[in-house]
């Protein structure tokens, strides 16, 4: 896909959401409300209104070929670093993914092994050793000192013992 | 003036608490890291560290992240000399002369040139802040919902007229950004609003950290995943020889080039005050503007010490210079501070001129440890330049996971709530994509954090009118900074229209 293709879709899915905003601040009254001022829709309405009119003028510049976006032929995202930018994205994605079943400091270590080891080909001992002491520094950091309960999916028994020494 | 002192004095009470003078130093360090790594600049780092505040009180809270706003200003130049990589976007002119210098095996004489500038550019900048905010802050004691609402208007023109991309593109950034903060409950009426795909998780609205992050973590991250890739994970380290002596001769020849740090640095602070600006253009300015005052231009480009010095003042002029229109009239002078800004919401203090009057120890904490992040910056870069060379070396598959780690902890711990982290996954790939078009992601940052307060701006200045726009124009304030902001906003087409005649 070259920039060119990719700066048209961009727009059309933008427009599309402008649209769908539009219509979704329209379920509170837009108008004037006597003795209240503008409707609570108003603001959010005229804002994506606005939204869609930039989208149009995306498209405006992208029929007539202005700008350098607009007439790139090069590839959008070139086919060597594609497979880096989706793995890494994926990788984000499932982890995300897996912190409500199988709780963060199950996730965490998985993304970690993933990244080091087989993203970074560094060593096992490496690896291991950041697996982890990376979740154990976030455990202290932010449930002991902060105080921020982390999701932990089923593996919440686990930490009970640690709560009660540390909460 | 001598209750200015008085005020600053106080300021360096708070400063001195051992707590407070432990956080500057931590912040100075770790920003110095950030601004150091490739890719990664002072935005980032407050972005990504912002979470980790919700421990210490607010004055501390804000005087960790100004000294890493700080520190990574100084840090940019690290890798901007050693890689010929610009630490953050602000240190790109510094790549000009810093990597030509390490080129020359003078990397040393760089490094501290850079070093030494960011001080002197930091300390008139907040020389002239500490000076300049008590009056403007007075000023606008007076201002009104409809003053507030044409100040916001005036900050959004500004990227318009001033940003330099794709208007429209612009448009659709700022536009964006304050939908995005409308999500929720409307404030008035108390409805839910925009409660988007009816999913649940939209009625506590969109945290504007779940965008920062999303942008400047998660979207900035994957966009080095790709540079690193088409870079084939090599970079050349220029090799740095550091001993006392050559330190005292370089030391000798960079204060010889005070004039260029001087001009950079006023330069830097009065660029660093208009929202669109920044620091970025303010050091390309600077470099420039260097160039022309030179006895030698030709040298330029070629590793002149001026080149680096001129720059790297105006940048750190440029951040203190940003912070100015936040503390004062509670609008960001860059997408930093539009973070910062955010943080003082959090933290349960209301932006704006009152703050000097009911926060006073709040303000001038902050002023003052500018001051002093200032000093200690100043002396951990030039002291542990070796260490921060090493820490290139630092393989990017081992920081990056570490620094997504930390997105993903920080996008969950404000709300705690896993919605959020979803939305912060999205708004990053969306935002990478976007990026890769030129869309400008800044103004949605800035929106997001003003949105909130322009709305009840311009929704009270419209009751008070009886819905009329003349309001805006015909108040004292309220007049001249709205033309302003529409001739801004106009600025574009009007270039238009006279090139074509």
């Amino acid at each position: 896909m070259t920039v060119r293709t990719a700066e048209l879709l961009m727009a059309i899915l933008m427009g599309v959401f402008s649209i769908y905003l539009m219509v979704k601040s329209a379920e509170l009254p837009i108008g004037w409300i006597e003795d209240e001022g503008p409707g609570g829709g108003t603001w959010p309405f005229w804002l994506s209104a606005i939204m869609l009119i930039s989208c149009v003028g995306i498209l405006y510049n992208w029929v007539r070929k202005k700008g350098s976006v607009a007439t790139s032929d090069k590839t959008y995202i070139e086919s060597h670093v594609l497979g880096d930018v989706v793995a890494v994205a994926g990788a984000l994605i499932v982890t995300v993914a897996l912190f409500s079943f199988i709780g963060i400091y199950g996730a965490l270590p998985l993304f970690l092994i993933f990244y080091i080891r087989f993203m970074g080909k560094h060593s096992w001992s490496l690896t291991a050793t950041l697996a982890v002491a990376i979740p154990v520094v976030i455990f202290y950091f932010f449930e002991i000192t902060l105080k921020i309960i982390l999701p932990k999916g089923i593996t919440e028994p686990l930490f009970l013992p640690l709560y009660k020494i540390f909460l | 003036m001598l209750e200015i002192l008085g005020l600053l004095a106080q300021g360096f009470v708070v400063v001195f608490e051992p707590q407070n003078l432990l956080l500057i130093i931590a912040g100075c360090t770790l920003g110095l890291f950030i601004g150091a790594m490739p890719g990664l600049g002072s935005v980032n780092g407050v972005a990504i560290l912002l979470p980790l505040t919700f421990l210490v009180p607010p004055t501390g809270a804000i005087i960790f992240l100004a000294a890493i706003y700080y520190g990574a200003m100084y840090g940019g130049a690290i890798s901007s000399i050693m890689l010929g990589i610009p630490g953050a976007s602000t240190a790109v002119a510094t790549t000009f002369d810093g990597r030509p210098l390490a080129k020359q095996g003078l990397a040393d004489k760089a490094l501290i040139g850079a070093a030494v500038a960011s001080f002197v550019g930091g300390t008139i900048s907040v020389v002239l802040f500490t000076f300049f905010a008590p009056p403007l802050a007075h000023v606008a004691l007076v201002f009104g919902a409809p003053e507030e609402f044409a100040l916001m208007m005036l900050a959004f023109a500004t990227f318009v007229g001033l940003g330099g991309d794709d208007i429209f593109k612009t448009l659709f950034s700022i536009t964006i950004g304050l939908v995005l903060s409308a999500i929720g409950f409307d404030i008035i009426s108390g409805e839910p609003r925009l409660v988007l795909w009816d999913i649940t998780g939209f009625l506590h609205g969109v945290n504007f950290l779940v965008l920062a992050i999303g942008i400047y973590g998660i979207g900035e991250m994957l966009w080095t995943v790709e540079e690193h890739a088409l870079g084939g994970g090599k970079s050349m380290l220029s090799d740095a020889t550091v001993t006392v002596a050559r330190t005292i001769s370089a030391l000798k020849e960079i204060l010889k080039t005070w004039k260029t740090s001087v001009m950079g640095s006023l330069l830097g602070y009065f660029v660093g005050i208009l929202p669109a600006a920044g620091a970025t253009p303010g050091s390309l300015m600077a470099y420039g503007i260097a160039k022309q005052i030179s006895k030698e231009p030709e040298k330029f480009g070629n590793g002149a010490l001026e080149g680096v010095v001129a720059p790297e003042a105006a940048n750190n002029a440029a951040s203190t210079g940003s912070m100015l229109p936040m503390l004062t009239l509670g609008i960001p002078g860059s997408p930093t501070t539009a973070i910062l800004l955010g943080g003082m919401v959090i933290w349960g203090l209301e932006p704006g001129p009152r703050l000097f009057v009911d926060h006073s120890e709040f303000v001038w904490g902050l002023i003052a440890s500018l001051y002093a992040a200032n000093l200690f910056t100043v002396i951990i870069n030039i002291a542990f330049i070796p260490v921060f060379i090493k820490v290139l070396k630092t393989p990017f598959t081992i920081l990056a996971p570490v620094i997504f780690t930390l997105c993903l902890i920080g996008g969950y711990a404000p709300t705690q709530d896993m919605h959020d982290v979803w939305l912060m996954i999205v708004f990053g790939i969306v935002g990478y994509l976007m990026r890769k078009l030129d869309y400008p992601l800044a103004p949605a940052v800035l929106a997001i954090v003003l949105g909130p307060l322009a709305e009840p701006a311009l929704r009270q200045s419209l009751i008070i009118s009886d819905g009329s726009f003349m309001i805006f124009f015909e108040r004292f304030y309220a007049g001249p900074i709205m033309i302003a902001a529409l001739i801004l906003l106009f600025l574009p087409l009007f270039k238009k229209v006279y090139d074509r005649h």
